[in-house]
């Protein structure tokens, strides 16, 4: 039997805000056990929020970038339900007047298996709806040992956004293709650092199946702890064949929640907090209601970048780039930033483009460097593609220079080319004696040459190159080895 | 000054013998701790004395009134503290065994407030289980009996605080009133019970109840004294995002004997039915004649829907405090039950084993109330009367200054009288109740005794803030009474 | 409103209470009671009225995003009926 998979996502990203959603604690990650807790966040008997307003801005700065409206009247719900890893008792969370509704992304997908490795591939366009982006807390963690379970609360209060999708995903590679990009953008957006090993992008994803496009949805099960892309695409197909093996049979699926096993490469059903499905929301009352006028949308507006798509569509269209490059540029908002003040500081678009592509792209991963930590500026990258581009030092001088740069030497382009002798000789008078003393010290290619083999030519040039310690410009030796040869 | 002398001043007494240096604040608490320890025991007023905590912040405070230096007019003055406010090192019960060995690591923001105003605390005062009760028979620990008749009630729930100042135990004390919880329990022991609006003081660590119906206030023995308090208690706090930003007046000025030429009050007449004791009914509309008598302008008016407010407030109440209360599970503090494996068996055991009935009932209510298919039955509907409820005060404070009625419809009962039926509980807090859903101010004032010698009370609502109005016909209502 | 037993129990239960079954019926009554007393709330014509959420209109407040220094764990975990000096501890939680 052939059915059609149906998915819908929920994803939660941490936010990028210093402290904690209602209290002062850090959200740093990674401190030991319950160092980073207070009366507020352990939920002790008495304690208040205090909302961070940052939460609320970053959250409608990511529905912003993601095509949503904003509910400009908005408040925070409290939702119930018994677990250790939640002291209230209940998460402080939005119900039905979340911050962002209403939203979608338009992603090039590419064809095939997300996972093979292959670079290129063709693309398909498809609009993915965003359901409602809300505020909430995070829970802590449980510590699972042989006997006992240990509560760590330092997550507890970290700030999230929950995006909840449309059911609007037909495969793994779609979904793929939506989280790399939404991942892309809520960096971009500088809303979340979304770093799925820390944590701090999660992905629960609701999966059902139906004989085709026309019927209507199947029962639906959610996976959860799916902690990286692969997973995910790994997770999908797992649950994909699972439930078309129970269907094939006859069964029925159980509207369960799984819990995915990366490591064993396998999903089971839940038991715990999902016994009672009644978490009795209601309006927090703790927490004033929350009202975006236009005036502080405008200037969370204001305050968010040119999102990957766009910047995208303008560096193919206003510089001639190929689609492969502006995507690469694009990939992340420091090296787009980085690409345009080079551009800006001089630099033709191609040019910056070529350099940051290969050079940049093999240093940064030879040194570990992030594109928001290089040891060049912009200006100084501008500076060395004028410098071969003037003919001033060869192509592999301004390699030369990048090596020395990324290597720790902190001095100029400029300096760098006296210092290493990088400088192109291009005195004519000084390039024509070592041609004539070439010409006359090897009649055999000259003679070819001369015969009519063009191959000839190249060996020549060679020996003026290497008479002058390779810093003679190659045009210029071409020039007048061909007059001399005349 | 001789001990009873000293029991007897008011708190503003108190600091004035301490400016004068007629005593000093190690004496009089002191003085007030050894009252504890010889009458106490009849009152129950107490769960937790801090005698070593009160001494040392005393002789602090002999130490900066010897250097000139006081920290507010009532600096080194004794007071008792409800126990449901977060005292850091001293023992936070809400009177419940599942908080019995609860010792906050924090500090709620008006216990901060009156330390840096050098209030020394004498301990931690008895009080309805988690807020939940009108009498302070729902504490886990013990009765507290009522000064004026011991046989009684002191009221609830904060009860323990009310007892407390009746009984010159403290020069004041710290109540909280989510339902009527300062002024029944002021009224039932004779002493004078400020709900301030909602947000006029922090709520930051006091443990809540109902969040959107909590207020803190002072009970105390005259006007002027509450006054005192609230200047202290009030203002914005960053940690209470529900506390209000508006400046804090100077409430001890308006706490003093004027006309109140001018000023319009209202006498709602649902509070003057036939659930009203014929002998409190006397007493309120005999102090109306006061007031008029003071030159204020006195007119019956109406709230068509007082009958609304008692279901609404159970409501939300209920629903609050399940809320709310969902936290006790015997993993992070409180009591944790001897008999249980599994993660599941402790949070219902200890929490079976925690809570008693009537924090179970209104949790249960709570529950049911929010439980899909019920919501908007019941919960929403109480949010919707409470828009009405609301409006229907402001309706009549586009005519009044203020509105006057009794504070319960009757005196302090028996103790056991009101266990066995909750709803009729209930009912006595339905001359209190509509204030806090519709988050005014009120305040309650001794205006008479009923043929028991039971204290009667009368109640003022003031709009929202308008504390200073209150405090200006009570400091009239109370001279009048003295030269009555 | 008459209360069932069974809505007794399933209302206990997530509340996480377990009665026993003298306060089953003792509860069942008393709720049944309150339940018909909250109902009084149903003769009022509350069409198109706002509810209120909160007892005083204030909208937007908000904290500055900032760290302060957290509280030391060991008064943290003091109050926990069982710690381990770095975690509260429970039993085995499967999930």
């Amino acid at each position: 039997m052939e059915f059609e998979t149906v998915i819908g996502l929920e994803v939660h990203a941490e936010l990028s805000t210093q402290s904690k959603i209602y209290c002062t604690c850090s959200t740093a990650f990674g401190a030991s056990e319950n160092t980073h807790i207070c009366p507020v966040c352990t939920g002790m008997p008495g304690v208040l929020p205090a909302l961070n307003k940052s939460v609320v801005e970053y959250c409608v700065k990511a529905g912003l970038a993601l095509n949503c409206k904003i509910n400009q009247y908005s408040r925070q719900d409290r939702k119930h339900y018994f677990y250790p890893d939640l002291p209230k008792a209940f998460q402080t969370s939005q119900y039905d007047l979340p911050l962002c509704y209403d939203g979608y992304l338009d992603i090039d997908v590419p064809e095939g298996d997300p996972l093979d490795g292959k670079a290129q591939k063709s693309t398909y366009r498809k609009r993915f709806g965003i359901t409602r982006i809300h505020i909430e807390e995070d829970a802590g963690k449980l510590l699972h040992g042989a006997g006992s379970t240990r509560i760590d609360y330092n997550r507890c209060g970290v700030p999230l956004i929950e995006i909840v999708t449309e059911p609007d995903f037909r495969t793994a590679g779609e979904v793929h293709a939506f989280l790399t990009m939404l991942r892309s953008i809520l960096i971009y957006a500088g809303v979340s650092n979304c770093r799925m090993e820390e944590g701090s992008m999660r992905c629960d994803v609701n999966l059902s199946l139906r004989p085709g496009p026309d019927a209507p949805f199947g029962t639906r099960t959610e996976t959860k702890n799916i902690a990286s892309m692969s997973a995910t695409v790994r997770a999908i197909e797992y649950e994909r064949k699972r439930q078309k093996k129970v269907l094939e049979k006859g069964g029925v699926i159980t509207q369960d929640t799984m819990r995915w096993d990366d490591e064993r490469g396998l999903n089971y059903a839940m038991r715990s907090k999902e016994d009672a499905h009644d978490y009795f929301y209601f309006p927090e009352p703790d927490i004033m209601p929350i009202e975006v006028d236009d005036e502080w949308l405008g200037r969370i507006k204001a305050s968010l970048p040119e999102l990957p798509n766009a910047r995208r569509e303008r560096y193919m269209a206003d510089y001639g780039l190929p689609a492969y490059d502006a995507g690469f540029l694009t990939g992340e908002r420091a090296l787009a930033e980085y690409f345009d003040d080079a551009v800006a500081a001089g630099a033709p678009p191609k040019s910056a483009s070529n350099w940051l592509m290969s050079d940049f792209a093999r240093l940064t991963n030879e040194h570990s460097l992030t594109w928001d930590a290089l040891p060049l500026s912009p200006e100084d990258l501008a500076k060395c593609i004028a410098l071969v581009e003037s003919g001033k030092i060869s192509r592999t001088s301004g390699s030369k220079i990048l090596d020395a740069v990324f290597s720790g030497d902190t001095r100029t382009p400029d300096e760098l080319v006296a210092a290493l002798g990088l400088a192109q000789v291009s005195d004519e008078g000084a390039i024509r004696a070592m041609c004539e003393e070439v010409v006359a010290n090897n009649p055999k290619p000259v003679a070819d040459f001369k015969a009519g083999k063009e191959k000839a030519l190249t060996s020549l040039v060679g020996q003026v190159m290497k008479a002058s310690k390779g810093k003679a410009n190659p045009a210029l030796v071409n020039k007048l080895l061909r007059e001399l040869l005349a | 000054m001789n001990k009873k002398e000293l029991l007897s001043l008011t708190a503003a007494g108190c600091a004035a013998a301490l400016a004068a240096g007629t005593v000093t604040s190690v004496e009089l608490t002191q003085t007030y701790l050894d009252a504890i320890e010889e009458r106490d025991g009849e009152i129950g007023a107490y769960l937790t004395v801090a005698k070593e905590l009160a001494l040392s912040s005393a002789a602090a405070s002999d130490g900066r009134r010897a250097a000139g230096k006081p920290l507010s007019a009532l600096d080194g003055v004794p007071y008792a503290m409800k126990d449901n406010v977060c005292t850091q090192g001293v023992r936070t019960t809400c009177a419940s065994r599942m908080l019995e060995n609860f010792v906050p690591p924090y500090s709620a923001t008006i216990y901060q407030k009156l330390n840096a105003a050098g209030c020394v605390m004498l301990g931690k005062v008895n009080m309805d289980e988690f807020a939940m009760g009108s009498s302070t028979e729902t504490s886990y620990f013990k009765k507290t009996r009522n000064p004026v008749n011991t046989a009684r009630v002191p009221g609830g729930s904060s009860g323990g605080s009310a007892a407390a100042v009746a009984a010159q135990l403290a020069a004041f004390a710290i109540g909280t009133d989510t339902g009527g919880s300062i002024r029944q329990p002021a009224s039932f022991c004779g002493v004078v019970g400020m709900k301030p609006t909602y947000g006029r003081v922090s709520r930051f660590g006091v443990v809540a109840f109902a969040s959107s119906l909590d207020q803190v206030g002072p009970l105390t023995r005259t006007v002027e004294d509450s006054a005192l308090v609230l200047n202290i208690l009030a203002g914005q706090d960053p940690l209470d995002a529900s506390s209000l930003p508006h400046a804090v007046p100077d409430y001890a000025k308006s706490a003093r004997p004027a006309s109140l030429a001018g000023l319009k009050i209202g006498l709602p007449e649902e509070y003057f039915g036939p659930g009203i004791e014929e002998s409190t009914r006397k007493a309120v509309l005999h102090t109306a004649e006061l007031l008029k008598a003071q030159g204020a302008v006195v007119e019956r008016c109406s709230l068509p829907l007082a009958d609304y407010a008692l279901p609404t407030y159970y409501i939300i109440s209920s629903a609050e405090a399940c809320s709310n209360l969902g936290r006790y599970d015997g993993i992070k503090y409180g009591h944790r039950t001897k008999e249980a494996r599994t993660l599941d068996e402790i949070v219902t055991r200890s929490r079976s084993e925690g809570f008693g009935d009537e924090v179970k009932r209104r949790i249960l209510l709570g529950t049911f109330t929010l439980s899909s298919g019920y919501y908007d039955a019941y919960y929403k509907k109480a949010q919707q009367a409470r828009t009405l409820i609301m409006q229907d005060y402001a309706k009549a404070f586009e005519q009044f200054d203020c509105l006057l009625t009794p504070v319960s419809p009757c005196t302090a009962w028996e103790f056991g009288r009101m266990s066995d039926d909750p709803l009729e509980m209930y009912a006595a807090d339905i001359c209190t109740v509509s204030v806090n859903v519709a988050g005014l101010c009120a305040l309650s004032l001794p205006c008479g005794a009923d043929e028991q010698g039971l204290p009667i009370g009368a109640q003022l609502i003031g709009r929202p803030l308008a504390e200073e109005t209150l405090y200006r016909v009570g400091a009239a209502l109370e001279a009048a009474r003295k030269e009555a | 409103m008459k209360i069932t037993k069974e809505q007794v129990e399933h209302v206990a239960s997530l509340a996480k209470l377990s009665l026993s079954e003298e306060e089953i019926e003792r509860l069942r009554t008393q709720m049944g009671g309150m339940i018909a007393f909250a109902d009084e709330i149903n003769t009022l014509n509350v069409a198109s009225v706002r509810p209120t959420t909160h007892a005083i209109a204030q909208k937007n407040v908000f904290r500055e995003d900032g760290c302060a220094p957290s509280y030391d764990r060991a008064v943290m975990l003091e109050n926990a009926p069982m710690q381990d000096g770095e975690c509260v501890v429970v039993p085995r939680v499967v999930e």
